[in-house]
């Protein structure tokens, strides 16, 4: 361990461990020596010179409620998981086995900062209030994007991989043209300094937009936080595809600090990001963090992983489970009792049962909305378009919908 | 009145534009201190500084992808592409996020950009420096596309895409950036609606609709066929994305035939849309199908042969010859 998985770039100064890189280049496949971690598997903290520190800012409340999050959204995945088997979703994406990367990045970030996810951030939407029956609006087929993001500062999930890791760069340039306004009308400033975080995956890190968002956010020093939760497999294709060296020293490449990190140790994924967005906001440029997990489940509902690998390959990262490695700590340390995982346990069957109660209610819209939301201003084939589909429809007054005995005979 | 070119009034609707609304920002390939290869944003970065022109990477998805995040942000990038064919690399952006943005959001974001392409052929260039692209974008709800072919529309064109709250593309004729021609920019207030199609001469024989680097091609053929006796009337469509059928079909309705005209190749391009809908609305006072002019189903071809390619008088002549022998 030692300062070695410090942001080490020839730009800030630290030097560059080639034997140490090359070691976890070896070694691709396992985490490598410089992972951060401060709660083993085992449920013990280990101790680090630099993330230690933030740690310690995690009082006994905060840790119950990282562990209240993640049991949260893990009974969330299992909710909605039951909502696709039962024909209520047309597709699910979940998120098992990542809670300890989404909650406890989400966790560290502020309100006035700005989340870009790619599809399965479900976690960091919990942590960014973002109402999860709205969120199923989009695997329900009702709606593409279920929430407001200018109420969360969560924006839209982004189907096309890595697209939004350049939308991020670019609201991150625009928060900083924001604070050389504001400073030049206002020197004194009130608004709390902000910075961007973007959510892709191992799969997606291959991608060309994030090559380009790393260039941009590069060349502009731009207050944002690439975070690449490494769940090792892109659908079927292993991560050993997609990279041969640790994803986190691609940050070096491009002159800013890379960071991995035990992406099923919330403490320190906390710690890290933490220090991340500290960075950004302070004018410092962007950081990566690679949160070395894996996805436990399937890809989607639609996936079959029995299929590309083996069940001891699952088992082994069961062990390293996230919620598991904080329970034995916060039991063995006295910081919660029976009665608080009871309680935990029951107000995740409670929020399921408010999630199925209410994804039955998710109203299917009118596709009239559609035509309405195509452009802002008013455009002459929508509205001609538009006036054909009501002639039309106004044939078939009196009549079922088209579709609608097909639908409901499938119940 | 002032005479300028169509380079220099897109120089100054873009530095009326920065003027204008504080929020608007410029991003491109070499569009900082050499001004573009067109030097269409020559002295820009000089007068608004380096935070309000930006030169960005050589990354046309970079461009277009942290121009969509600085609008969500609240601000409204005109990003410059230096060529029709490098467009490319930045369409995924484009279409898959720019133009769906406001529709997959209900409404709930907007995302401003604007994105200047110099377009089309007859500069005797190298390879995808020369193409016309507009109907791959026009396919795709959500933009809007609009083609100045004079310096009053440049001027104006350019400054009524940066305050459209949808994206839209402008399509630069390249080849004419040095036309020159009036300019009233007092008309504020009175400027055109850059969606709708303008009538640039009248004409009871037949109708030429044509945009961007075609429309003084197409007048002269008009003028040409005006000397054998034929009244052609000759629309300048302007917009590409929504297309003004009202003014086209107005036109038909008078002279019952039509030739459209563009460089891009008319398979799938937007002729056969123009066509398709004049047949729809006009059937009745078509005395000959719509005839198209345009590109050749090819790669745009070398420079050496592009004359071949291009429509020119001749072709459109040809075009008018047949669309009168009904």
């Amino acid at each position: 361990m030692g300062a070695t998985h410090l942001p080490s770039t020839e730009f800030d100064g630290t030097a560059v461990d080639d034997q140490l890189e090359a070691d976890a280049e070896a070694a691709m496949g396992e985490p490598p020596a410089q992972m951060v971690q401060l709660l083993g598997p085992d449920g013990k903290l280990v101790t680090d010179p630099v993330y230690s520190k933030y740690a310690e800012k995690l009082d006994a409340e905060k840790l119950r409620g990282l562990y209240a999050d993640m049991a949260a959204i893990r009974r969330f995945d299992v909710e909605a998981t039951a909502l696709q088997r039962q024909g209520q979703l047309a597709l699910w994406v979940p998120l098992t086995g990542q809670e300890a990367a989404q909650i406890g990045s989400g966790r560290a970030s502020q309100p006035q900062d700005y989340i870009f996810p790619t599809y399965r951030e479900h976690g960091v939407a919990l942590t960014r209030n973002v109402d999860l029956a709205e969120l199923l609006r989009q695997f329900r087929g009702v709606s593409n994007g279920g929430w407001n993001p200018k109420d969360t500062n969560f924006h839209l999930y982004t189907l096309v991989l890595a697209a939004q890791t350049l939308h991020a760069v670019g609201y991150a340039m625009g928060i900083q043209r924001d604070q050389k306004f504001a400073a030049a009308s206002d020197p004194v400033g009130t608004e709390p300094p902000a910075a961007v975080m973007a959510y892709f995956g191992d799969g997606a890190s291959s991608e060309g937009d994030v090559h380009e968002s790393m260039v941009f956010a590069s060349s502009y020093n731009a207050p944002v936080v690439f975070f690449c939760q490494n769940n090792h497999w892109a659908i079927s294709v292993p991560s050993t595809v997609q990279t041969r060296i640790p994803l986190s020293n691609r940050a070096k490449g491009y002159g800013f600090p890379g960071i991995r990190v035990d992406g099923n140790d919330v403490i320190a994924v906390h710690a890290v990001t933490e220090w991340a967005l500290d960075h950004a906001r302070q004018g410092k440029g962007p950081v990566l963090i690679e949160a070395f997990t894996y996805r436990v489940g399937a890809h989607t509902t639609a996936d079959d992983p029995t299929k590309y690998r083996e069940s001891a390959e699952e088992d082994a990262w069961r062990a390293k489970d996230p919620l598991a490695r904080l329970e034995k700590y916060l039991r063995a340390e006295g910081l919660a009792d029976d009665a608080f995982f009871a309680k935990v346990k029951a107000d995740g069957d409670e929020l399921a049962a408010y999630v199925r109660r209410t994804t039955h209610d998710l109203e299917t819209p009118d596709i009239r909305t559609a035509f309405a939301n195509t452009y802002v201003e008013a455009h002459p084939l929508v509205a001609e378009e538009l006036a054909w589909f009501e002639e039309y429809s106004a044939g078939f007054a009196g009549e079922e919908p088209a579709g609608q005995a097909e639908t409901e005979a499938g119940h | 009145m002032t005479t300028m070119t169509i380079a220099k009034a897109i120089n100054e609707g873009l530095r009326a534009a920065l003027t204008n609304h504080p929020k608007s920002l410029l991003m491109g390939e070499d569009i900082g201190p050499l001004g573009g290869v067109y030097r269409v944003t020559d002295g820009l970065i000089a007068e608004f500084g380096p935070d309000r022109v930006v030169d960005t990477p050589l990354a046309e998805s970079g461009i277009i992808g942290t121009a969509i995040g600085l609008a969500l942000r609240g601000y409204s990038p005109v990003c410059e592409i230096q060529f029709d064919g490098f467009v490319f690399p930045g369409f995924n952006q484009i279409t898959t996020q720019l133009a769906k943005m406001h529709a997959r959001s209900n409404g709930n974001l907007t995302v401003p950009v604007v994105i200047r392409i110099p377009y089309g052929g007859g500069i005797g260039s190298v390879e995808h420096h020369s193409e016309s692209p507009e109907a791959l974008f026009a396919h795709t709800a959500g933009l809007r596309i609009i083609t100045p072919s004079n310096p009053h529309d440049a001027y104006w064109m350019i400054q009524q895409a940066v305050e459209c709250q949808d994206p839209v593309i402008v399509f630069e004729p390249k080849r004419r950036y040095w036309l020159k021609g009036e300019v009233d920019v007092e008309a504020a207030g009175t400027a055109q609606d850059p969606f709708k199609a303008h009538v640039l001469r009248e004409g009871t024989d037949a109708t030429i609709v044509a945009y961007g680097p075609l429309v003084p091609v197409a007048l002269a053929g008009a003028h040409a066929a005006a000397e054998d006796g034929r009244s052609v009337e000759v629309i300048d469509l302007r917009s590409i994305s929504p297309i003004d059928f009202d003014t086209v079909e107005a036109s038909v309705k008078k002279t019952g035939r039509l030739v459209v005209a563009h460089e891009a190749p008319t398979f799938g391009g937007i002729g056969g849309e123009i066509a398709a809908r004049i047949s729809e609305r006009a059937f009745l006072s078509l005395e000959a199908p719509v005839i198209r002019v345009g590109g050749f189903h090819m790669p745009y071809p070398v420079a050496k042969v592009e004359e071949d390619y291009l429509p020119d008088i001749d072709r459109i002549l040809e075009a008018l010859d047949r669309a009168l022998a009904y």
